[in-house]
């Protein structure tokens, strides 16, 4: 597909109500599903690029299925996930009247670099691109993100307050240790996933901004859903979220706050959240053959984290099914599993069966948390390696799929390719 | 009982290519065999004795934590490590690590960060792209040549000075500069190396190298393991670099 180089820009000016961005490391396909639930119910007509495709080149084709004719498009707000790199650009285009930015965590250095180099792009996108009128919608518990905020009028912040979840210390990964405005170590008061938390800069003052939309009361319920209490200036509401972990808690504030932001009432976000479904491969579940096959996206190791601490509420020993892929959009490097906490699996695995294109490499990290390598085996073909950890499944359990994204691609379309699974997929 | 004891410099800044994971093969091996295994890490301002470890790790980190983290070593640790590499302990620097051990490294004009001169190279960040990979290098060390295989991601080009032998050969990958065909440097016990991925799990027979190494003893000496999923995974970052 050829497209002049503008393109993005000129059918984007095609929607009558703009359009709204949403990035982050992590959720960005999950928060975007979450506000399109929202906004649908309120009756806003999207054009949204739905499947996750983030780059230029999905984006353009989503506003090209949409348009037609020399001027007409179908749908009135443009709600599109951006990738991290292509965000300065992708704003530049579409002029957005919201920008969400939901966190910032290490991920595929090989592609992405490090974690400064996106932050001092995003802190040019909204100091030179994002118009002064746009609303910013950020994460105050993320130190890196929240500082975007600084001396900009009309920011929502999101965050959550329940010192019930804090971690008894920060995970070994995490980044943004260092304030961004005086370069001193932050304080963190406590620390909820990663480096997000309650902080502040002993040496400049600089702190945690007081979030406007949050969440209290929250509670964890196994790898299926959670609850909390949603604060937003105009009340408070309890959410029943049908996904799991703490990390959707973050999504579901996330697309509250930008729903709020774009004066959604709080009884529609509420309604919207609590009808959310999994985004593509994220927390899906699956009947097949007598079982749950649950998949979980794990692609870097704060994402990773979140995914291990979800699946540790439930109880007993599980059977894994881990796909580690080293294709591009994987990114080539797969030293982040190291850094991600699979020591929260010993003791609690009944079988693990490790495939994908580095599949030793996996089985060897697990056997370093500590699995039993017993309990380990290597099938590098993932249509032989999903067939006999299906089969080796008891009947009525459930298989933890932790597939990277080429992975889970692949695991998708060997679902749809058996027919066992189409209903459930479709 | 013998008791390997590891010394972690700035194990919270320096970690940036999951270098978490050769400090745990190297603590699960020794368990693995019965040998104590001791970690100190030793962060920012913290002084540094050079006698009470065998082992010091550096790993690689962001432009801004290797900076602190340059002028720290120079002012509260040359010294220790100096005497520490006089007295035969190892000294293992990986990426970010590795350039700090040498003399120097120009990150842009004008701006030089000082290197704590245990190897004779110099590094400078050239306005070329990064130098990203897979990367298979053959080295020899006491004994017949081995491979490492591993993964790089370094914008600074790395050059060694006439006398300053290099960790390896490159087989495919980039190496110290992307042309000169060799990969790290070596004096004595003092190693670095641009290969993270991380190095030491898929080079289980560098990891028992450098546990034998730093207690004193014959690789020969250590007890055997199963190592299946080691070798199965050395295989495996080998493919990927395809060798």
């Amino acid at each position: 597909m050829r497209l002049q180089p503008d393109a993005i820009g000129v059918l984007g000016s095609r929607l009558a109500r703009g359009s709204v961005l949403v990035s982050a490391t992590n959720g960005k396909t999950t928060t975007a599903a979450m506000a399109a639930a929202i906004l649908e119910r309120e009756g806003v007509r999207l054009v949204h690029n739905r499947a996750g495709a983030n780059m230029a080149g999905g984006i353009a084709s989503t506003l090209l299925a949409a348009a037609h004719g020399r001027e007409a498009i179908d749908g009135e707000l443009g709600l599109f996930e951006v990738d991290e790199l292509w965000l300065q650009q992708l704003a530049v285009q579409l002029r957005p009247r919201a920008l969400l930015l939901g966190n910032l965590f290490r991920d595929q250095l090989d592609r992405y670099g490090e974690l400064e180099t996106i932050a001092d792009s995003w802190a040019h996108t909204v100091r030179d691109v994002l118009d002064p009128d746009a609303r910013l919608v950020l994460n105050a518990d993320d130190p890196v993100v929240a500082d975007l905020g600084r001396g900009r009028a009309r920011v929502v912040y999101f965050g959550v307050d329940d010192d019930s979840l804090a971690l008894p210390h920060m995970a070994h990964a995490a980044d943004a240790k260092h304030c961004r405005n005086c370069g001193a170590p932050y304080l963190f008061e406590a620390v909820y996933l990663g480096h997000l938390g309650r902080y502040s800069c002993p040496s400049c003052g600089q702190a945690r901004p007081v979030p406007a939309v949050r969440a209290t009361d929250v509670r964890l319920e196994g790898v299926r859903s959670a609850r909390f209490t949603l604060h937003t200036p105009t009340g408070a509401a309890d959410v029943a979220l049908p996904l799991p972990g703490l990390y959707n808690v973050y999504n579901a504030l996330a697309a509250a706050a930008l729903a709020h932001a774009l004066e959604v009432p709080l009884e529609t976000i509420v309604a919207g959240l609590e009808s959310a479904h999994a985004a593509f491969g994220r927390a899906e579940s699956v009947p097949i053959d007598g079982r749950e096959l649950r998949i979980l996206l794990v692609k870097n190791p704060a994402g990773a984290n979140e995914v291990l601490r979800t699946l540790v509420l439930e109880q007993g020993e599980h059977d894994l099914l881990g796909v580690l892929n080293d294709n591009i959009a994987d990114g080539r490097d797969v030293s982040w599993i190291w850094d991600a906490d699979f020591e929260l699996l010993a003791g609690q695995v009944r079988v693990a069966t490790c495939s994908g294109t580095r599949a030793p490499e996996l089985a060897l990290r697990l056997k370093y948390a500590g699995v039993e390598p017993e309990r380990i085996r290597v099938l590098p073909e993932l249509p032989a390696a999903f067939s006999l950890a299906l089969a080796d499944t008891p009947s009525g359990g459930a298989l933890y799929a932790l597939p990277t994204y080429t992975a889970m691609l692949s695991l998708r379309e060997l679902l749809s390719a058996d027919g066992k699974a189409r209903s459930a997929l479709s | 009982m013998n008791t390997l004891r590891v010394c972690a410099l700035y194990p919270d800044l320096m970690n940036i290519y999951a270098d978490r994971g050769n400090l745990l093969v190297l603590e699960r091996r020794c368990a693995w065999r019965g040998i104590g295994f001791q970690l100190t890490p030793c962060g920012l301002g913290e002084p540094l004795d050079g006698g009470t470890h065998d082992l010091f790790y550096l790993g690689g980190g962001q432009d801004r934590d290797q900076r602190l983290c340059a002028e720290d070593l120079i002012h509260t640790k040359r010294d220790a490590l100096h005497a520490a590499a006089a007295r035969g302990a190892v000294i293992l620097g990986v990426c970010g690590g590795y350039q700090l051990l040498g003399r120097s490294y120009e990150l842009g004009p004008g701006e030089q960060l000082p290197g704590v001169e245990l190897l004779d190279v110099r590094t400078v960040r050239e306005d070329h792209p990064r130098l990203i990979g897979n990367v298979a290098i053959e080295v020899s060390l006491s004994g017949g040549e081995r491979v490492l295989a591993g993964f790089e991601n370094h914008g600074g080009r790395t050059r060694l000075s006439a006398g300053q032998a290099p960790l390896g050969r490159v087989l495919k990958g980039y190496g110290n500069d992307g042309r000169g065909g060799f990969e790290g440097a070596c004096s004595g016990n003092v190693i670095g190396t641009y290969l993270h991925g991380p190095l030491l799990p898929k080079n289980i027979w560098f990891a028992d190298w450098l546990i034998a190494t730093a207690l004193g003893i014959d690789v020969a000496e250590l007890t055997p393991l199963d190592d299946t999923l080691e070798d199965a995974a050395h295989r495996g970052a080998r493919q990927a670099a395809g060798v």
